[in-house]
């Protein structure tokens, strides 16, 4: 039994302790837009914020985020028009778009932490999310351009 | 002839076995009636609350989840498992029944109130050194806690470890009991910090390595110890930290458990800091001079000339490229698993984002701290006292990759964030911590 903070509600699920927070969140409270992609904590589709940092989800034993508040794609805005994800749609960034909530969770942590990115910090902070369909220099151009947009205005700092 | 000398020794041995017992017996103290809480000034258990902060008396005697005080704290030591005791007011199970006499004697002597010795896993050589007020304090505190009736369970010592009088030969050889005796030729701050580590917070109960007995090894004092699994690192001139630990830094990770230049808490030093060191009562003064007294046992003003340069050079050894990662496999791994959390740009890294090139688990003579972060990650909970790690940060658990895949991250990071000498049988010690880890569970 662990309760936790999802998208800005309490939740307490009954998924044993040790449970990867990926299929509590999936299976057990119903939000699929988390991916899986390798389970083992290499590939970033199941990326998630917790206390806003992105942090794979399918290593995370549900009871380390006791207390704690979890973020996933859906929660990343409350109607969907985060700067990354109008970036995202403007410049046609996903292809067959499996990889793409955890490349927006990872890179909303890049700017977070490096408001104005250069190529190094995007290599460094997004190179260990995978993508099969190498959409790498749409997902490089649209954070550049929603870092911008987020440089400009100030609310969503 | 040598009949004769066998006789003479084994009566000499029966002499000094029965000596030992007859020195060991102490009286027992008679017990009281529970003190009325009314009976102790409101300011002198504020003073108890305080020192009990300090010297994290509730990490030992409250079990995780459990009430405050109410003892069933596991410690597991090299001789087995000892339960931390009921210190609690209740008169059957707790220490209700002792009178200040018998708390004072147990504090500075190590003696229950009924005259049984104590183990010293509880560290009256440390509580030995404190002044009578302080004593009363922490007794009015107690006394005024909630009692809760709570029997802990039995110690798990094997024969004759469990014979109580037998302590008596460990405090012979290695225990006298003495107040704190101020040094003249240092200032009030330092020997506020030397008094409250040294005889409340007993820094030097972890930090400290034992000999065999289980006595601290004075002529190693705060030259590092294994402590449940993990090392505690040395608070000497040995502390193998790329930064030093100067006054400043240990006062912000003795109140926050981080600072960016150093890490973050973890383990069974998590609860002394978020449950005892950092609580609010606590003053800022105190904590101030325990950062003062350890940061001359380090020597850290002494060393701390190139801090920027050291930082900026960690720093930039975050970053690893696609070039970089293409023919070392562990690299490899680095990147996918590891760069997206622990990179930093320059030129001092983010508290956010844990510096490797700056953390003691990289720069200690064994990969054990490092192997047990890895393998567990670094978690929250929903008790503030044990929260691992930095405020908010959580890192998984890499469990998933194999102890090879361990050995060898563990390798490729001491090789180009350290300029140490390579650490050896890795892939045998992350096997050990793995199987130690799945046992505990």
């Amino acid at each position: 039994m662990t309760a936790f903070d999802l998208n800005g509600k309490t939740v307490s699920v009954q998924s044993p302790d040790d449970a990867a927070l990926l299929w509590v969140i999936r299976d057990e409270l119903g939000l699929t837009g988390t991916k899986f992609g390798c389970g083992i904590g290499f590939c970033g589709a199941c990326t998630v914020h917790v206390e806003g940092r992105a942090t794979r989800s399918c290593i995370t034993p549900v009871a380390a985020v006791a207390g704690a508040k979890v973020t996933t794609i859906e929660g990343l805005d409350p109607t969907g028009n985060h700067p990354l994800q109008t970036a995202w749609l403007e410049l046609q960034v996903p292809q067959c778009g499996y990889c793409q909530p955890g490349q927006i969770m990872q890179a909303a942590t890049l700017l977070k932490d490096f408001p104005n990115p250069t190529d190094q910090d995007i290599n460094a902070v997004m190179a260990g999310s995978v993508c099969r369909c190498m959409t790498y220099i749409r997902i490089r151009k649209a954070i550049k351009l929603a870092a911008a947009r987020m440089r400009g205005d100030a609310s969503h700092a | 002839m040598i009949r004769r000398i066998s006789i003479t020794i084994l009566v000499t041995a029966c002499f000094m076995f029965a000596g030992l017992l007859l020195l060991a017996w102490r009286p027992s103290i008679a017990p009281i009636d529970p003190p009325s809480p009314s009976t102790f000034s409101p300011e002198l258990v504020a003073k108890g609350e305080a020192l009990s902060a300090a010297g994290h008396c509730a990490s030992c005697h409250t079990q995780p989840g459990g009430q405050p005080f109410a003892g069933g704290y596991r410690l597991n030591t090299p001789f087995g498992a000892i339960f931390g005791t009921n210190i609690t007011p209740d008169p059957k199970t707790g220490i209700g029944v002792w009178s200040l006499e018998a708390f004072t004697r147990a504090m500075r002597d190590g003696v229950a109130r009924d005259g049984s010795h104590l183990m010293p896993a509880f560290p009256y050589y440390a509580f030995t050194k404190l002044s009578d007020d302080d004593v009363k304090g922490l007794y009015a505190y107690l006394m005024t806690r909630p009692a809760i009736n709570r029997t802990v369970p039995a110690n798990t010592l094997p024969f004759p470890l469990n014979i109580r009088a037998f302590q008596e030969g460990w405090k012979i050889l290695f225990f006298r009991s003495a107040r704190y005796q101020a040094d003249q030729s240092k200032s009030a701050e330092w020997n506020r910090g030397a008094y409250l580590a040294e005889g409340l917070a007993d820094c030097t109960g972890c930090h400290t390595p034992r000999n065999p007995l289980g006595a601290e090894e004075t002529g190693h004092a705060y030259a590092g110890a294994v402590i449940e699994g993990w090392i505690a690192p040395a608070l000497t001139e040995a502390n193998p930290s790329p930064v030093p630990w100067t006054q400043e830094e240990l006062f912000t990770y003795l109140r926050t458990g981080v600072t960016s230049l150093h890490g973050a808490t973890g383990a069974t030093m998590t609860p002394v800091i978020r449950g005892a060191l950092a609580l609010p009562i606590v003053p800022d003064s105190d904590i101030r001079a325990i950062a003062l007294y350890l940061s001359g046992m380090d020597r850290a003003s002494a060393r701390a000339n190139d801090v920027d340069a050291t930082t900026r050079e960690a720093v930039a050894s975050s970053y690893v490229s696609s070039d970089q990662a293409e023919n070392d496999p562990d690299a490899a791994r680095y990147v996918s698993a590891c760069m997206s959390c622990h990179y930093n740009a320059g030129p001092t890294p983010l508290a956010s984002r844990p510096e490797l090139a700056l953390n003691s688990s990289l720069m200690l003579a064994e990969p054990t701290n490092f192997i047990q972060v890895v393998l567990n990650g670094v978690t929250n909970t929903e008790t503030v006292s044990n929260t691992q790690g930095a405020p908010g940060l959580v890192m998984p658990q890499y469990s998933s990759l194999t102890d090879g895949e361990i050995a060898g991250l563990a390798a490729y990071l001491r090789r180009t964030r350290t300029k140490l000498p390579p650490w050896s049988d890795l892939e045998k010690k992350v096997a050990a911590i793995r199987r130690e880890s799945m046992a505990s569970r």
